[in-house]
Parts: C-alpha cells; sequence; structure tokens
C-alpha cells in the first residue's frame, strides 16, 4: 500500500432528510439516508463506493459538495472541515471537488454551447483572463477528452451519450479539481462506450495525478477500477478494504452475499445463489442491532440487539460481530464502541 | 431429437420511417426456439432486440410496421392471424415482461385485480376462481403475503415485488413462451438473482421456452442455452453458450466481450469499440460492423458477409471468420 498523504477524511457523517406530515409539516420522521459513514481517500487514489439502490452513497457524493446539507460530522478536505465552513467559504472547495452524474444529457444545459457549459466554470472562478484564452483552454480540454475541439460550437443533443459524458469531464476538468466525484458515471451506457469512458477516466489520473471517488454497483467494474472499495448498507459502511481482499476474502455476511450474486461472463461459472431474501429494510425505519440481521445468512441472537462497531480486518473495517476481535459473543463487560 | 420449435421466425424485416423512406430497423432476422430452450439475443442499444421481441408479438408501435418475413408461434403463422386471434395468442402462447414494471402496471388499480383481469380476459371463469388463481400465482412466483399483497398498488411494492408481479400475470395463462425483455435491468443485484431463480424454476417446471432479451452478459451467462448475437439490425453471429462466451468469432462479439471490465485484468485498457451504432439508415452497403471494425479488410464495406459454419452449432456472419475457416479446410 502506498503512504501517500489523505486528500479526504470524512467521519461521522449523518445525512438526515426530514419525513414532514400534515397541516404545519411537522416532522414525523428522518429518512437517515447517511447514519455515520467514515472513509478516507488518499491523493491520487480511487475509492469505491458500492452498495444496492438506496444504500445512500449517492447521498455521501452530494454531502461531500454540500449540494444536501450533512446534518452532523466532519468532511476533511486538505486539512479543513467543509462541513463547518460558511457558503462562502466553501465556494474554494466547490472548485477542488467536482462531480460526474450519470445522466449527461440531463446535467447539460441543453441551450447551452458545448464550449460555453465548458467555460461556465472557468468563469465563476476567475481562471483565463479573456474569453478568448477560456476558449482555448476549452479547446485543449476537449482534446484532452478526445473530441474534435471544432465541435464547442454545438449543442449537447447534437452528440452521443458517450460524447456527452465526455463534455461533462472537461467540464469537470476544466476548474482543475483535485477529487472527482463520479456518481455512476457509467451506468447509462453501453459497455463498449463505457470501456472508452473508463480508459479515458484511467488515463486522466494517471496524467493529472486525480483522486477518484467512484459511486457505483457494478461490481466488476469496481474491481477493475477501485483501489479500495466501502460498501454500504442503509446508510452505513459496513465493510472497507484494498480491493482485491474485498473481492477474494469478504468478511461482512453482505460482502459476501453481493458479491457472490453477481452473475460471472465465464462461461464455465454459471449458478450464482441468490442467498438474501426479501429487500433492502427501509433508511426511515432502520432495524434495530444490526442492519443486515433480518437478511443475514450467519445471523445470531447478538445481532438483532446490539449495534456493531466498525472492527479493524486485515486492511480495513467489518462493521459484524464475526469480525469482533474479542469473538463474536464479544465481552459483555465492555460493549462494542461504534 | 427434433421437436417442433416453440417459436420460428424467418427473414424478418420491421421498418420505421427515416429521412428517405423508411429503414429496416431489423433487418432479415432468422430464429428458432425449442420448448424449455432459453435463447438470448445480445448486442447495444439500438440493435434492434426489442423490436425483434415486439414485431414477434405484433406490438411494433405505429409508424413502425413488419414488412415481411414469416412468424410461427407454436404452429400458428402470427402475421395471418385476424386481431381477435392474435390477442389470445398473446397471454396465452407468448407473453413478455418488460425492463420497467413500473411503467408497464397501472398506477391507480390494486396489483390483484390486474392480474384478474388479465386472466379473465382470455379465460370465462369466475371473478372468485380468477382471485384463487391469481394467490396462488403470487405464492409461486415468491411473493410473501401473497393474500395481502392482492389488494396492494403497485408504488407500495419494491421493484423486485413489481417485477415478480409482472410474472404473475405473464405466466397466468401458462404461455409456451416467455418473452424477457431486459428483465433484471433496473433491479439490484441480490434482487437480480432471486428473479434468475425464478426464470429458472419457471422453465425447469412448465417447459416455458424463454426469449431473453439483455445487454447484460452475466445474466445471459446465467440463463441462456444458445446466444444471438445482434449488430444494427442483423444477427452477427449465434451459438450455444459455450460457443459465444468461450469461443467468440465474429469481431464485434470478440470487442463486445473485451471491453466488459471483469473480463479485463487490472491495469490493462479496456478494449474499445470506436464510435456508435450508426442509426438505421445510415448502414453501411457490406457488413454493417465494418466502420467500427478492427480486421476489415477489402471484401467488407461492398459485400455483405453470408453465414460461415464454425461448427453444428455456431456459425458467424463475417469475411475474416470464413477466410479464416476457408484456411482451416
Amino acid at each position: 500500500m502506498s503512504a501517500r498523504e489523505v486528500l479526504l477524511r470524512v467521519a461521522g457523517l449523518r445525512t438526515w432528510f426530514p419525513i414532514r406530515k400534515g397541516l404545519f409539516r411537522r416532522t414525523v420522521g428522518h429518512v437517515r439516508a447517511v447514519d455515520g459513514v467514515d472513509f478516507e481517500i488518499r491523493r491520487g487514489e480511487t475509492l469505491a463506493l458500492v452498495g444496492e439502490s438506496g444504500c445512500g452513497k449517492t447521498t455521501v457524493g452530494r454531502s461531500l459538495l454540500r449540494l444536501v446539507e450533512p446534518t452532523a460530522g466532519q468532511i476533511w478536505f486538505d486539512g479543513v472541515d467543509l462541513a463547518r465552513l460558511s457558503r462562502a467559504a466553501l465556494r474554494p472547495y466547490r472548485r477542488a471537488i467536482q462531480i460526474v452524474f450519470q445522466d449527461p444529457l440531463a446535467s447539460l444545459d441543453p441551450r447551452m454551447r458545448v464550449r460555453d457549459a465548458i467555460a461556465e466554470g472557468m468563469e465563476t472562478f476567475s481562471i483565463g483572463a479573456t474569453d478568448r484564452e477560456r476558449t482555448e483552454r476549452v479547446a485543449a480540454l476537449l482534446e484532452r477528452v478526445q473530441l474534435d475541439p471544432r465541435q464547442m460550437w454545438r449543442y449537447p443533443h447534437e452528440f452521443s451519450g458517450g460524447q456527452r459524458q465526455r463534455i461533462c469531464i472537461a467540464r469537470a476538468l476544466a476548474v482543475e479539481p483535485l477529487l472527482l466525484v463520479c456518481d455512476e458515471a457509467t451506468s447509462a451506457l453501453d459497455v463498449s462506450i463505457q470501456a472508452q469512458i473508463l480508459n479515458l477516466l484511467q488515463r486522466l489520473q494517471d496524467e493529472l495525478g486525480l483522486t477518484y471517488l467512484f459511486i457505483a454497483h457494478d461490481l466488476g467494474l469496481v474491481r477493475y477500477l477501485a483501489d479500495r472499495v466501502s460498501v454500504m448498507y442503509v446508510g452505513q459502511i459496513v465493510e472497507e478494504g484494498d480491493t482485491e481482499r474485498i473481492f477474494t476474502d469478504p468478511r461482512h455476511p453482505y460482502t459476501r452475499a453481493l458479491l457472490a450474486a453477481v452473475p460471472s461472463v465465464d462461461p464455465a461459472q454459471r449458478g450464482v445463489s441468490a442467498r438474501l431474501s426479501g429487500d433492502v429494510p427501509s433508511p426511515s425505519a432502520p432495524p434495530s442491532g444490526c442492519r443486515f440481521h433480518a437478511r443475514c445468512p450467519d445471523v445470531f441472537d447478538r445481532c438483532p440487539v446490539e449495534e456493531p462497531a466498525s472492527f479493524p480486518v486485515a486492511d480495513g473495517v467489518s462493521r459484524c460481530f464475526l469480525s469482533d476481535p474479542r469473538g463474536p459473543g464479544g465481552s459483555a463487560a465492555s460493549p462494542a464502541r461504534s | 431429437m427434433t421437436t417442433d420449435p416453440v417459436l420460428e421466425v424467418r427473414d424478418l424485416v420491421t421498418t420505421f420511417p427515416a429521412e428517405s423512406g423508411r429503414a429496416a430497423v431489423v433487418d432479415g432476422i432468422s430464429l428458432r426456439i425449442a420448448p424449455r430452450e432459453v435463447l438470448a439475443l445480445v448486442g447495444e442499444s439500438g440493435c434492434g432486440k426489442s423490436v425483434t421481441a415486439l414485431s414477434i408479438l405484433r406490438l411494433v408501435p405505429k409508424p413502425g410496421r413488419v414488412e415481411s418475413g414469416r412468424i410461427t408461434l407454436a404452429g400458428r403463422d402470427v402475421r395471418a392471424l385476424p386481431v381477435s386471434e392474435m390477442r389470445a395468442v398473446r397471454g396465452a402462447v407468448a407473453a413478455m415482461i418488460f425492463q420497467e414494471p413500473m411503467t408497464s402496471l397501472n398506477p391507480v388499480q390494486a396489483v390483484g385485480a390486474q392480474v384478474v383481469e388479465a386472466i379473465r380476459l382470455h379465460e370465462k371463469v369466475s371473478a372468485a376462481a380468477a382471485r384463487a388463481r391469481c394467490v396462488e400465482l403470487f405464492g409461486r412466483v415468491g411473493i410473501p403475503d401473497a393474500d395481502a399483497r392482492f389488494e396492494s398498488y403497485p408504488h407500495q411494492l419494491s421493484g423486485g415485488l413489481k417485477q415478480r408481479v409482472m410474472i404473475a400475470m405473464a405466466l397466468s395463462m401458462q404461455p409456451k413462451l416467455l418473452i424477457a425483455d431486459e428483465p433484471t435491468t433496473a433491479l439490484d443485484v441480490t434482487i437480480q438473482a432471486q428473479i434468475l431463480d425464478l426464470l429458472r424454476e419457471i422453465r425447469d417446471r412448465f417447459g416455458t421456452a424463454i426469449l431473453l432479451i439483455s445487454h447484460n452478459l452475466g445474466v445471459v451467462n446465467e440463463l441462456a442455452d444458445r446466444i444471438a448475437v445482434m449488430y444494427a439490425g442483423q444477427v452477427a453471429e449465434e451459438g450455444t453458450r459455450e460457443d459465444l462466451l468461450a469461443n467468440p468469432r465474429h469481431p464485434y462479439t470478440q470487442r463486445l466481450l473485451a471491453s466488459i471490465p471483469s473480463r479485463t485484468r487490472r491495469g490493462e485498457p479496456l478494449a474499445e469499440i470506436p464510435g456508435v451504432v450508426p442509426s438505421p439508415g445510415e448502414w453501411p452497403a457490406g457488413c454493417r460492423f465494418t466502420t467500427r471494425c478492427h480486421r476489415a479488410f477489402e471484401p467488407c464495406a461492398e459485400n455483405v458477409p453470408c453465414a460461415t459454419q464454425i461448427s453444428d452449432t455456431h456459425r458467424a456472419y463475417c469475411h475474416a471468420v470464413a477466410r479464416e475457416e476457408e484456411g482451416a479446410t
């Protein structure tokens, strides 16, 4: 493992959304979309945040940029806690962290030419002295993402899905970010087009030393791309570690079930097992104890009553009593700390 | 052993209006599915997979239309059937499930009532009998608490449960062929695994043949007996699951497989297919993959490739493969 410095450290992040009811819109409960998340990303590294829909992975990405306001927790970026900054003080960090979304058509203004879409951020952050200089930079950025710079005067609808995603990447790069959050950035693309975008992202990381937070549900992609993986379940990270270890020696029963469900494309391997029955519980009423206990094949008496801490394992953590260093039964005298 | 196929499609052509005249979105597709067999149609978006499926059930939305070809479903000539009989064939002989169960279910009617309606459309049974059958079907497709779920509205069900309701509805008439168009694409992997189990069970217990349409080759590997790879409205390569996944011969199939991250070693670049599938009407005169093919040579742009038989079960439509096979014999 590299000993590169930590660029982003998230501690105890909570993002709850109020559920309002009645005439006076009283708050009657909360959707605990993100409920106590810790992770860190080192410079130049790719961390993948994986999990099923509704697990909170997208909300984590948005909370980092405070596109949604976190309820509690710290977001240490480059030594500063973004969660505590005022709107004005946050601005320079909005430049340092950029996000690429799943649907490029929805994130590009259809009435804005590609040149203006890419240059908009430069104007906001006073990059480039003149319009002309910015246009030159746009041309260079388009080349960098392998688009023809002569197409900069066209509109988004004139491009294919893969090309539009390249435009979104160029727009993100225009403000020279340190961290790029890719939220299912290739999920809507055909596999051959996805390959083009993933190759591009890898090359950009090598050339520019970018740090990536990859929010994805495609585990094959994650294994291929990520250095480290965090697995989320109902608002919490249940396991984290080096990619190869997570895939070859998963410790948390949820990680195991998730990996077992991924169908292989190897004709000699067939028969994924549906180890889990039922659906993901609602984040507005997370189960007591371990949030996975009702679906867990390895559940035992401690699971429904006590909430497991993030126990250290190998190169990461596992939020499961089976990973408790004092043994699965734990110790009644010193309850697990979360 | 030869059995009569459940479905036989010969030289199917389905067109849509284009800038100049009509463009064949499906252009000469031939398929055959035996009872209990799962045939997967794979390919990128826009290759004509879904239009092929809709053509089989005569559900192609206007202004599209089936231009020519023969479609035989359980011995019946689909294109010659009167509308009323076609309605009976849909559901009773061949039923279809879609990617988005939410858009296929009526949001303002309880799901049980929708299944009952489907049953009573085909059969003269009492409401009570239809209800009993619906609850039994719900149980069979693994909907927990089937009696209570009968009264649920679609929005009260998870994506996995909605897809189970769709499958229950599709099975209500015990069709011989189930057409499943991206049945798990909108679902999470753990739910996808449950639906794959269910589809396998349906095939094994009722001998239902399945036409599976998917761009996910992992799902295809799980379920398919045979695979047909489509490109630009035509079949590029077809064979058994092992033929196609272990020994792909068409450059398109090869690149498609090589672009999958889980088949690529870390640190090595993924195989790319340059450009995008050309739109119908802009297809090259010869082999339609020519413009994106890394192995194209002089006959490809001009001449349409014929089938090259690689084995009894495996064939590809490619000049490069034809040359290789000639060299081998």
